[in-house]
């Protein structure tokens, strides 16, 4: 039964491929919503019985790659860890696909569409699933080119099939880091199955292995190692430009993927690491950091966007900046509910987003936008849902969620917990800073899309309203229902074995007694970024355009995101390609050719000056020259025996 | 019954009787040309059929040579007509009996002058082939070896584009020099040994002296068939001016001869020099992976650009091969089936638009996936496996490459899996220039949909390309025997194992 709720979406997507060859795009939505609907169900009792009942269980489906001790096996892995992220992938999904149904409806390749987001929840599924690290990246890969052919879905759009390659290649570069990951652990392991890995993890804490010449702590190098694919997947800092960038995909594709489900991965893998990163310190400070750094970075960048896709998506960035360092202070549950509850909150904003959008007949920029509050009240009052959670506000999910990684941040007591509570406070406050900024500018205000336009501003049909409301229930409530369960005392009764905590890391349990003022800090940044983003945009409304010119250059830094696109274009797409023509006009044509067959050639014609012949010649040379080979061999055997 | 059946020279000489039959076809230009595409496609189909028997009688758990078959030939001079197979030959033996089909297939339109001569040498270019795999003698192995290329000469030079004599020339002096060598190293090998047979010669123990000559004169044979960094260059030349079935055998099946020879003759026959000469592979193939991988990047003309990735593909398989331990042999294997699958079929997804459109540059084409959806869901599957996705049989060799050079060399581990990203970068941007964006001419608007014909070659490719993604070990297990043969005689031979896992 457990091993329907992986293939069922498999099968939906198999389905739903095939009719889209005869453009039968009803039948198509049918039997994805239903596969995913079912796939919802199962996943919801294997919640019960796995995590609330504490029965983990491994379903063995064969081998896959054996060879010598290098064995992966195809196993379904089921822990308490696995049934999160199976409520979390397989509810948010098929809330997109049935929003998907109202969104897509004026699209006439919907059937493919379908299949594609049904493919990506199958391959998410694997990924979460997995027992071994090598099924893990399949997974992983998998949900990797579920992406590239959504974002690239509108394939037509120069804008679309560009922004699908680089989100493929970036992630790519992680890959290499997973790749590499996977090879340590093996040589380190013996295997690549998590239970092995797990159990020995203690056993080689002080192990040194050889590394580029180096020796090196084996968990520290395959911990960092496994964190660089974690980077790609996630949008962590400096691997985070594909992100924004993937928002060319259809609405309801951000909010799956590049919100809710496959940017978690990295945090999944992270988390799921868990027995083996604790015993690697250093790796983990990494990964504090640069979580820390990511939700700063994209904060700031998300502050000057006017793209409404692209403020969310840099505030998904941001938010996953935030799980990875509750991750690298040994606060994995905390890490996982914040993933759970922004899964409900995020995909609702874009879900949102997306009503808007859909609403203003596709215009995405936010200065085209305003005045509409009163015509679209639904999704005006999901997107303040999803706002205020977002943000943090008392009693919405966010709010547990946000203040558990803080206060563990704060409880870690360590330098980088410190940086990281720090920089997650400041990242709080623009969070809330953004998230009105957006909420006036698409919302309020005098309208700014043209007469037309706005004539044809209407509220979603039911057919989209229905998952935003599902998804808004989540956002109120996840927060409230989860918090004793994933990081209240007893967090070790429900996890089970699935997350390891070593006694000595203790940022969770100590996060529980932290001083008032942490706790009330996050809210009180919060309540004063909403207000001076209504300040700035609501009543004095040239108040952010002085403020930018004032600081321009911080502003001009800040919206062209810290010119990390360009910087890779200099120092990495353009030297490549540049790289590339020299090598094959100077290495390969000039100097390999010129001093070897095109030399000899040239040598070849001048002393012969036969040219007429070559043509026949060639095969009858090389027969002659093989012929006489075999002359030599038995004239050889002929003289040697016979005389 | 069919045990007493000379099963394997059956199978290797059946292609050539039917080059006979080809010969006796009477008629006008058009009968003949007709008959002998169908005689060709008939003759190779069943050759295949008949192939299938050693694949299903084959028996994986069994070590040494089977379907063996020895007669005399010249006396007693320890030179016999000898064959068998063994899980590193077999799997070359289906994949050239498989191909070849396909490739006759390929050729159905495409090629319309000269056609019985086409096909009597894509025929005899069979026989050759698979001769050459299932050859256990080693002068047998070398005529066969040599034999293949004079039909590939022939596809190219008479068939070819419009520089087909220069890519021919080129081709002729690498393979010229090296045969020369292999030849003169194969004397002295007769001389020291007094046989030709193989396995024979594999437990025949060379001076480490000698093996060190030995194994530089099958290297330049075997290198340029590779092909390896630097002599790589005639490949990309002779895949642009070969016809698109000529360029699906060359990339699928005449590629694999370098790595065969590499695991039949060197690592076996020859390992301490192996073990003294593998780092230098190994920088000659990190190499061909960044440098060629870079290379394919510039490229405006797609045949040029897919030769190019072969070439970094290849460069797994050498340091798979000398990486010499148990996954990264087995990953070179792997490799090259799959290889030979996914290359041949992405040759043909050239071949499919350049028979609508006549020219093969990326500029000429966009907005593909437009006018041909169904074209684009297998080209870009094939991309996908090419690019070594899980669940395709691209990932599987690529990934016991990597474990198996890791535990060689951490450096060669981390050059090796930056092929990874860059191939993942040229075979996206071709994908992309080709096939997405707005339809960028009226002559690409009106290419035509894709034919019965050409949904029958890619059908078979796009299965098997799966199942052995899903279930690589249909080939892991008939291999496994005889690659744990290969490392015992290393290990016998007291090469230190880097390794021994």
């Amino acid at each position: 039964m457990y091993a329907l709720i992986v293939f069922l979406p498999l099968v939906g997507s198999i389905l739903a491929g095939l009719l889209s060859l005869n453009n039968q795009d009803r039948p198509a939505e049918l039997v994805t919503v239903t596969g995913l609907l079912l796939s919802l169900l199962l996943s919801v009792i294997a919640f019960a019985e796995v995590a609330i009942g504490g029965t983990p269980v491994t379903v063995d489906i064969g081998r896959w790659i054996v060879s010598g001790d290098f064995a992966a096996q195809w196993a379904l892995r089921f822990d308490t860890m696995t049934a999160v992220m199976l409520i979390v992938v397989t509810g948010v999904s098929s809330m997109v696909h049935i929003y998907s149904v109202g969104y897509m409806s004026h699209d006439n390749a919907r059937a493919r569409f379908m299949s594609y987001l049904s493919l990506f929840t199958f391959a998410m599924l694997m990924l979460v699933t997995a027992d071994n690290l090598v099924q893990l990246f399949f997974g992983w890969e998998g949900v990797g080119v579920a992406s590239y052919l959504l974002i690239g879905f509108w394939y037509k759009k120069e804008s679309a099939h560009t922004a699908a390659m680089k989100a493929f290649v970036v992630n790519r570069v992680g890959d290499f880091g997973f790749a590499l990951g996977i090879l340590a652990v093996y040589v380190l392991f013996d295997s690549v199955q998590f239970d092995v890995i797990f159990a020995q993890s203690s056993l080689i804490a002080t192990t040194n292995i050889e590394f580029l010449g180096q020796s090196l702590p084996a968990l520290e190098v395959a911990g960092i190692l496994l964190f660089i694919g974690a980077m790609g997947k996630s949008a962590q800092l400096g691997l985070h430009t594909w992100l924004p960038d993937a928002m060319e995909g259809p609405t309801p594709v951000s909010a799956l993927i590049h919100a809710a489900t496959m940017v978690t991965a990295g945090v999944f893998m992270v988390c799921r690491l868990s027995p083996m990163l604790e015993y690697a310190p250093f790796a983990l400070d990494v990964i504090t950091i640069v979580g820390a750094m990511t939700a700063i970075f994209a904060a700031t960048v998300g502050l000057t966007q006017f793209d409404i896709k692209r403020v969310i998506a840099y505030s998904t960035c941001s938010q996953l900046g935030y799980m990875f360092f509750a991750a690298g202070v040994s606060a994995y549950p905390a890490a996982m509910f914040h993933l759970t509850t922004h899964a409900f909150f995020k995909a609702l904003l874009f879900l949102g987003a997306g009503s808007v959008i859909h609403a203003l007949s596709d215009e995405q920029d936010l200065r085209n936008m305003g005045g509409i509050w009163r015509k679209i009240p639904v999704t005006y009052a999901m997107m303040w849902i999803g706002s205020l959670a977002l943000a943090g506000f008392p009693f919405f999910a966010g709010y547990y969620s946000k203040d558990m990684i803080l206060e563990a941040a704060y409880a870690a007591h360590s330098g980088v917990g410190n940086f990281a509570f720090v920089m997650g406070c400041l990242a709080a406050f623009l969070t809330a800073f953004y998230s009105w900024r957006l909420l006036i500018l698409a919302f309020h205000g005098k309208p700014r899309a043209s007469a037309d336009v706005m004539a044809h501003v209407h509220e979603s049909p039911l057919v989209m309203t229905f998952p935003l409301l599902v998804l808004a229930i989540g956002a109120i409530f996840s927060g409230w229902l989860g918090y004793e369960l994933f990081v209240g005392h007893h967090w070790q009764q429900f996890w089970g074995d699935s997350i390891f905590i070593l006694p000595t890391n203790a940022a969770l349990e100590n996060a529980h007694h932290v001083p008032t003022w942490v706790k009330l800090l996050p809210i009180g940044l919060a309540a004063s970024g909403v207000a001076i983003a209504v300040l700035c945009y609501a009543v004095f409304t040239g108040l952010s355009a002085k403020i930018a010119a004032l600081f321009w250059p911080i502003h001009l830094f800040f919206f062209n995101k810290w010119y990390f696109d360009e910087l890779y274009d200099a120092i990495f797409v353009k030297p490549a390609v540049r790289l590339g023509h020299f090598f094959w006009l100077r290495g390969d044509r000039d100097t390999i050719d010129g001093f070897g067959p095109d030399g000899v050639s040239a040598l070849v014609y001048r002393i012969s000056g036969a040219c007429s012949r070559i043509q026949t010649g060639f095969v009858f040379h090389y027969a002659f020259a093989m012929l006489i080979g075999v002359v030599v061999l038995v004239s050889w055997y002929v003289l040697r025996f016979k005389g | 019954m069919i045990d007493n059946w000379p099963i394997l020279s059956i199978i290797t000489f059946m292609p050539l009787a039917g080059v006979l039959f080809l010969l006796i076809i009477r008629g006008d230009d058009d009968t003949v040309a007709h008959n002998s595409r169908n005689v060709a496609l008939w003759v190779s189909a069943f050759t295949f059929l008949v192939s299938l028997v050693i694949l299903i009688g084959f028996d994986s758990g069994a070590p040494g040579y089977q379907f063996e078959e020895q007669r005399v030939w010249l006396g007693d001079t320890g030179i016999s007509y000898h064959m068998g197979v063994d899980g590193i030959s077999m799997p070359f033996v289906l994949l050239s009996t498989f191909l070849t089909p396909l490739a006759i297939l390929a050729s159905w339109r495409s090629i319309t002058n000269r056609v019985r001569e086409y096909m009597i040498a894509f025929l005899f270019l069979e026989t050759m082939m698979i001769g050459m795999f299932v050859s256990l003698d080693m002068l047998m192995f070398y005529l066969f070896f040599e034999a293949v290329l004079i039909p590939m000469f022939l596809i190219i030079g008479v068939w070819g584009g419009p520089r087909r004599v220069y890519a021919a020339f080129k081709f002729f002096l690498y393979t010229l020099l090296g045969s020369v060598l292999m030849l003169v190293c194969m004397l002295a090998m007769y001389i020291d040994a007094g046989t030709t047979n193989i396995p024979q010669l594999m437990s025949h123990e060379f001076a480490r002296g000698m093996q060190t000559w030995l194994f530089i004169g099958f290297f330049a044979s075997f290198a340029v068939k590779v092909p390896m960094w630097p002599v790589h260059t005639w490949l990309p030349d002779a895949h642009v001016e070969a016809p698109t079935a000529g360029s699906m055998i060359l990339a699928g099946v005449l590629l694999k001869m370098g790595g065969y020879g590499f695991l039949r003759f060197s690592l076996p026959m020859f390992p301490f020099a192996s073990e003294f000469f593998a780092p230098m592979i190994f920088v000659l193939s990190v190499v061909a992976v960044i440098y060629t991988s870079l290379v394919a990047l510039a490229q405006s003309d797609m045949k040029k650009m897919i030769a190019y990735s072969s070439v970094a593909h290849m460069g797994f398989v050498t340091i798979g091969i000398f990486s010499m331990n148990e996954q990264g042999i087995a990953g070179a294997m792997f490799q090259m089936i799959s290889h030979g699958l996914v290359s041949a079929a992405l040759f043909f997804c050239v071949g499919v638009v350049y028979d609508r459109l006549h020219t093969r540059e990326i500029s000429a084409y966009g907005g593909v996936t437009a006018v041909m959806p169904r074209y684009a869901v297998f080209f870009m599957f094939m991309m996908l496996a090419s690019v070594g996705l899980p669940g395709t049989s691209g990932f599987v060799g690529e990934m016991l490459v990597l474990v198996g050079a890791w535990q060689a060399n951490t450096w060669l581990a981390l050059f090796a899996a930056t092929g990874l990203v860059l191939g993942a970068t040229y075979m996206l941007w071709l994908y992309r220039r080709v096939m997405f964006g707005r339809v960028v001419s009226a002559e690409v608007q009106s290419m035509e949909r894709m034919q019965m014909r050409e949904y029958g070659i890619f059908l078979p490719l796009t299965i098997l390309v799966l199942f052995f993604g899903v279930y690589p070990m249909a080939l892991l297990d008939v291999m496994d025997v005889s690659i744990q043969f290969i490392l015992d005689d290393l290990t016998a031979s007291g090469v230190a194992l880097l390794v021994a896992r």
